[in-house]
């Protein structure tokens, strides 16, 4: 087995290069560089130069992505595009915010999917059953960015009624949150909505995954053994059925990591939340290459270990599997 | 249908296989309810010229800002500018249907031609196949998206097409690949093959008859999942720009406006969730019939 994660993360890394090299070439030819330099009025020839000097924007991109490689390993990523700000402290900003964002909707997410599914699932038809199913279709067919502005929109609607605004609808923290325990509770409150969508992009897939699961593993042979040999149906249910159901999902979450990265791009815009989302749309924007190649190498790396840990779990989970 | 007549008065009726699955097809009421209202809103988008009331650009500043009402058949409410959101839906419903048949169509097609070959020979396509798909998922797809509608240039809904083509084609792949994978140890395989067979007849003839089940499934949600993504992209001003309308840049033009006029965002967001809706519900179907064995489990 170490052998197997030692094998996946040596290759990993040839495929972080290949996407990191295409990335660079793609956001570096994506625009003029300088063009945020441009609009700059009685900028100077020289600190024109000092730019193209420092990022040596006169070479060929292969040259250029050497540099960047040099950067990235022995200078923590460097300094973004225009040479103005240092990028790790940046990043590590944005990724902690995210992660927090990230995390507690993936938690609620899989605790609600995990209820609702194996609920479904054991009384399969039934009115609970459909209302579950029919919610899960509509959470599948809705985008994640509408439903972030509605609940905004909705938001607002209740402040033109009464006056109050009962939930922030924008960024991470109010202009005056406090310290300690103020600035947790502030945080909390402008978390809201966020994760609430954030939820509801993954709950629906998650729990129609948890029923079917749970549904193939309640028929399957050992469950009506454990039954026939006249175990509790409560046991039967927790201890044989439900702990084999639950394997497929702990994949399923690890792979939509990456996904939820991705969806955190939407929402953060919506919601102008300082996060990895955000910071990468604005770097993309930027043409700044330096930043988005930094955040990119920063989520690879996670959706990797993300995967790995999935697999190895997958595998403790489940004796069955052999890695070869 | 073909009678065979055996003995006196036992006709026995036979059915082809396409058959059992448009039967099994029909018995699924919410699917068919689906397919029904996808083909109205497709029509509406198809005559979008002679259904909408108003022009997609018509200016009405008497009437500019404007709820849902039934007058002058300002349903979806106008904007600051008396645009009638309506008839801009309507226009927005045409491209963004035609973006998202159209990434079906070309990631199916090019999907099911590289997995099929990476499944039967195997080797080093299969093996180019796989870490293409190593590296997609190692990135998270609105963020490839993104990187390449800033390096390709976006605006024109053929473009966006083609680049979300050029993500949603290795899941097909990856599906009709695995089919492949196990109908070549098939017997029926063997046999073609001995009977000298070419490749490109046991591919055809033999094997992809029997991937059709999975290919027209995930056709059918490649166009839910294209138009969710597509009204991302261009809510996030990196898909479809003006002057080609969208169902996302409406939104994002209507947010514009402010929240005071919530009708802009809500009504073109519904339209999408409708679409996205019914396309997953007649995908639900198709599943289950062409796969009726997996009808207990998942339902």
């Amino acid at each position: 087995m170490l052998s197997y994660a030692v094998r996946r993360l040596l290759y990993s890394v040839v495929v972080l290069v290949a996407a990191s090299f295409l990335v660079f070439t793609f956001v570096t030819l994506s625009g003029d560089p300088l063009a945020q330099l441009n609009i700059v009025p009685n900028l100077s020839e020289q600190s024109r130069q000092n730019v193209i000097d420092a990022k040596h924007l006169d070479d060929p991109i292969p040259v250029r992505y050497g540099y960047w490689v040099r950067d990235a390993v022995t200078n923590q990523f460097g300094t973004t595009l225009l040479g103005d700000r240092p990028i790790l402290p940046d990043l590590w900003r944005v990724m902690k915010n995210t992660l927090q964002l990230v995390l507690i909707a993936e938690l609620f997410a899989v605790l609600i999917a995990v209820g609702v599914g194996v609920y479904s699932a054991l009384h399969q038809y039934s009115p609970f059953d459909y209302t579950a199913t029919t919610l899960s279709f509509l959470g599948l067919a809705t985008p994640a960015f509408w439903l972030a502005l509605i609940l905004q929109v909705l938001v607002v609607q209740i402040r033109e009624e009464t006056g109050h605004l009962i939930l922030p609808i924008s960024s991470l923290n109010s202009v005056d949150h406090g310290s300690g325990i103020d600035f947790v509770l502030d945080r909390a409150h402008h978390l809201v909505l966020p994760v609430i969508v954030l939820t509801v992009a993954s709950v629906a897939g998650y729990a129609r995954y948890m029923r079917a699961s749970m549904l193939e593993v309640i028929n399957a042979d050992y469950v009506r053994t454990a039954r026939a040999k006249g175990l509790p149906e409560r046991k039967v249910t927790m201890k044989h059925a439900f702990r084999n159901a639950l394997i497929p999902l702990v994949t399923l979450v690890a792979l939509s990591f990456g996904n939820l990265l991705g969806g955190a791009i939407v929402v953060e815009t919506v919601f102008s939340l300082d996060g990895m989302g955000l910071y990468f749309y604005n770097a993309l924007l930027a043409n700044d290459p330096y930043r988005v190649m930094a955040w990119l190498m920063v989520t690879a790396t996670m959706i990797i270990v993300f995967n790995l840990v999935a697999d190895l779990v997958y595998g403790y989970l489940d004796p069955r599997v052999r890695y070869d | 249908m073909t009678e065979l007549g055996y003995e006196a008065g036992v006709v026995l009726e036979t059915r082809s296989q396409w058959a059992y699955v448009r039967m099994r097809f029909l018995r699924h009421r919410l699917a068919v309810g689906s397919l029904v209202v996808l083909i109205l809103i497709a029509l509406v988008g198809i005559f979008a010229s002679q259904i909408a009331p108003y022009g997609y650009d018509e200016l009405d500043l008497e009437n500019a800002s404007q709820g849902p009402t039934l007058e002058d058949w300002h349903l979806f409410g106008t904007d600051q500018l008396g645009r009638d959101y309506l008839s801009r839906v309507i226009f927005g419903v045409r491209t963004s249907l035609w973006v998202a048949v159209f990434v079906a169509l070309v990631s199916t097609v090019l999907g099911t031609a590289i997995g099929a070959v990476a499944g039967y020979y195997g080797g080093r396509v299969d093996n180019l196949l796989m870490r293409f798909t190593d590296l997609v998922l190692t990135l998270p797809g609105l963020a490839i998206l993104l990187t390449a509608s800033v390096f390709l240039g976006s605006g024109e809904p053929l473009q966006v097409g083609l680049i979300l083509a050029l993500l949603f084609w290795t899941t097909i792949a990856r599906i009709v690949r695995g089919v492949f994978l196990s109908l070549r140890e098939e017997d029926y395989v063997d046999a073609a093959k001995a009977a000298g067979a070419n490749d490109l007849r046991i591919i055809g003839r033999h094997m992809l008859p029997n991937c059709v089940g999975p290919i027209v499934v995930n056709a059918t949600l490649a166009v839910a999942a294209a138009i969710l993504v597509e009204a991302a992209l261009s809510y996030l001003g990196l898909g479809i720009q003006p002057p080609d309308p969208a169902l996302g840049r409406l939104i994002n033009e209507g947010q514009s406006s402010g929240f005071d006029l919530w009708w802009l965002v809500t009504f073109p967001g519904l339209v999408i969730v409708a679409i996205a809706l019914c396309v997953n519900f007649v995908g639900d179907g198709l599943r289950d019939a062409f796969d009726p064995r997996q009808r207990r489990v998942r339902a």
